[in-house]
């Protein structure tokens, strides 16, 4: 790979040695996808998930006297002072979030601590060269928004946002943005939670850039979150098209650079059914513990639906709503959470499912419309039954899911 | 000397174990850090440990933040795989391998992957591009 004479000066450590480490890991990249040379970014978002690696990682880099030259968004990990005034932390769990919080804080980032920032806090400009990590930003960012970021990892992006560059390759090129596995969706698609089902679908489509036909003219910003995230959960995906949608598949045609498409692939109504009962939800037909939403973050609207359905009425177990605390400070102004709250449940800012602060719940048995959240947490014992949204809440009022 | 096949380094190093082979890809935060056993519900590996192996498999799949996670306590448990081979690299897999010192290669001459038998002896000499089968 070529270096700039900037560049030069980062590896040797004119920048200081964190720098220096930051883009010998992005060297390493580079070489992997023989990318020529590195190119500026003006946008970056860490996924940060306050795992231990992550920490290890930020704190070593603190260390070594990094700081961010492009001040990233930063992922959810759980919000302390939500859950230490109620007692639902050990000090060592609370610990391991202070020392997290305080390593990006030193680094310089944006603490946002939301995982879908391509909503409304770091929205890039089409054609804008960037570096996003979090499996529902990467392609967002890319298929919705048409700027251009490989599938990066949390360390890598934070590499990029310290050294400032990325290694030229993969989605950063015009040409390997073209999609080339034709996917038919025959499925109903009446809902955000059939997106879901269908990013799901990773095994049948196999890996590549999937092109969307039979979506309709409109998807929304949910749907088009739960589709990446859940891409990004059953596989591994960049970017994605839907043909009349999203900005770089006007037509078919265009979606797949004039070429013919390697794979074809229908997704039917049946798909979501095996793939819902034999591989990831836990059985229907019992009772339930608790609700968990927000795996990735609700928007307002989708908090704004929850309160509705339960307004005056009375939750039969505890349902928690993660989102940002841009949103939730929405949300109380729109007095949706004292509507929730009186209910019995309630919105929690800057936390993620997949978070030791949810530790009580081990053993446990809950409803989410999200397979993602039913899939990280299964290593903390958590346990979920998956339903459409709607399901779910209906579920939440009654103690017990169809 | 057995049998040897081209390929290319991603991660650099050196490791030598059984070969696990795998037609599904890996997320190593559904690993258990304990024993290296994948608990990945209807995973191609469900119930097979990783531990010390060489795994071939097509690539890494899932989050962008946990699949480095997942290497690094397998690591901090001794448990990481010796090496790795992949068909289709992406930048998170790349990435974790690289920042956790475990060996990865891509680009495997196919005639490996007809050569080689789930439980071989294998030796993934990553930084000079060379898969050996051992017996």
């Amino acid at each position: 790979m070529k270096l700039t004479q900037e560049q030069q000066d980062i590896l040797e450590g004119k920048l200081g040695e964190g720098a220096a480490l930051a883009i010998k890991v992005q060297i390493g990249i580079g070489e992997c996808f023989d990318a020529p040379r590195m190119l500026p970014i003006t946008n970056a978002h860490v996924a940060l998930s306050n795992q231990e690696s992550d920490l290890w990682f930020a704190e070593k880099m603190v260390g070594l006297g990094a700081k961010t030259r492009i001040p990233p968004t930063v992922n959810p990990g759980f919000c302390l002072s939500y859950f230490k005034e109620r007692g639902m932390v050990t000090d060592e769990y609370a610990d391991h979030m202070r020392r997290t919080h305080e390593a990006h804080k030193a680094l310089g980032c944006r603490l946002t601590y939301n995982c879908t920032p391509y909503m409304d806090t770091n929205i890039p400009f089409p054609n804008e060269i960037i570096a996003f990590s979090e499996s529902s930003a990467t392609p967002y960012v890319n298929s919705v928004w048409g700027a251009r970021t490989n599938r990066e990892s949390a360390q890598s992006a934070l590499c990029a946002a310290i050294t400032g560059f990325v290694p030229e390759y993969g989605l950063l090129l015009e040409k390997n943005r073209k999609g080339n596995i034709l996917v038919e969706v025959k499925a109903k698609m009446d809902s955000d939670f059939a997106f879901s089902m269908l990013g799901y679908m990773g095994k049948k489509i196999g890996p590549g850039i999937p092109v969307f036909v039979g979506l309709g003219d409109y998807v929304s910003p949910e749907a088009h979150r739960n589709l990446g995230a859940e891409l990004n959960t059953s596989g591994a995906y960049g970017m994605y098209h839907i043909v009349g949608v999203t900005p770089e598949a006007p037509t078919l045609e265009a979606a797949f650079g004039g070429r013919e498409p390697e794979r074809r692939v229908v997704i039917t109504d049946e798909d979501f059914e095996t793939v819902l009962e034999r591989e990831i939800s836990d059985r229907g037909n019992r009772a339930i513990d608790f609700a968990l939403f927000g795996c990735p973050h609700f928007s307002v609207k989708e908090v704004r639906y929850i309160a509705e359905m339960v307004k005056g009425k009375k939750l039969a177990v505890p349902l928690w709503i993660m989102t940002s605390a841009l949103t939730k400070n929405t949300a109380e102004k729109m007095g949706l959470l004292d509507i929730l709250r009186e209910a019995g449940g309630d919105v929690v800012e800057d936390t993620c499912s997949d978070q030791p602060c949810w530790h009580f719940l081990k053993g446990k048995v809950g409803v989410t419309e999200s397979p993602k959240c039913a899939y990280y947490p299964r290593k903390r014992g958590l346990e979920f039954v998956i339903r459409d949204l709607k399901t779910c809440v209906e579920a939440a009022m009654e103690g017990a899911v169809k | 000397m057995g049998q040897k096949f081209s390929c290319h380094k991603i991660s650099e190093g050196k490791g030598v174990g059984q070969v696990i082979i795998s037609k599904d890809e890996i997320m190593f935060y559904l690993v258990r850090p304990e024993d290296g056993v994948v608990i990945e519900k209807a995973h191609d590996l469900e119930g097979r440990s990783v531990a010390k192996k060489v795994i071939a498999f097509p690539g890494g799949k899932g989050s962008s933040v946990v699949q480095s996670d997942g290497l690094y306590q397998l690591l901090m448990k001794e448990n990481q795989p010796a090496a790795m081979i992949i068909e289709h690299a992406e930048t998170v897999l790349v990435a974790g391998a690289i920042i956790m010192e475990i060996p990865l290669v891509d680009k495997v001459d196919p005639a490996f992957y007809s050569a080689v038998k789930d439980g071989d002896r294998i030796c993934v000499d990553a930084s000079n591009g060379i898969i050996e089968i051992l017996d």
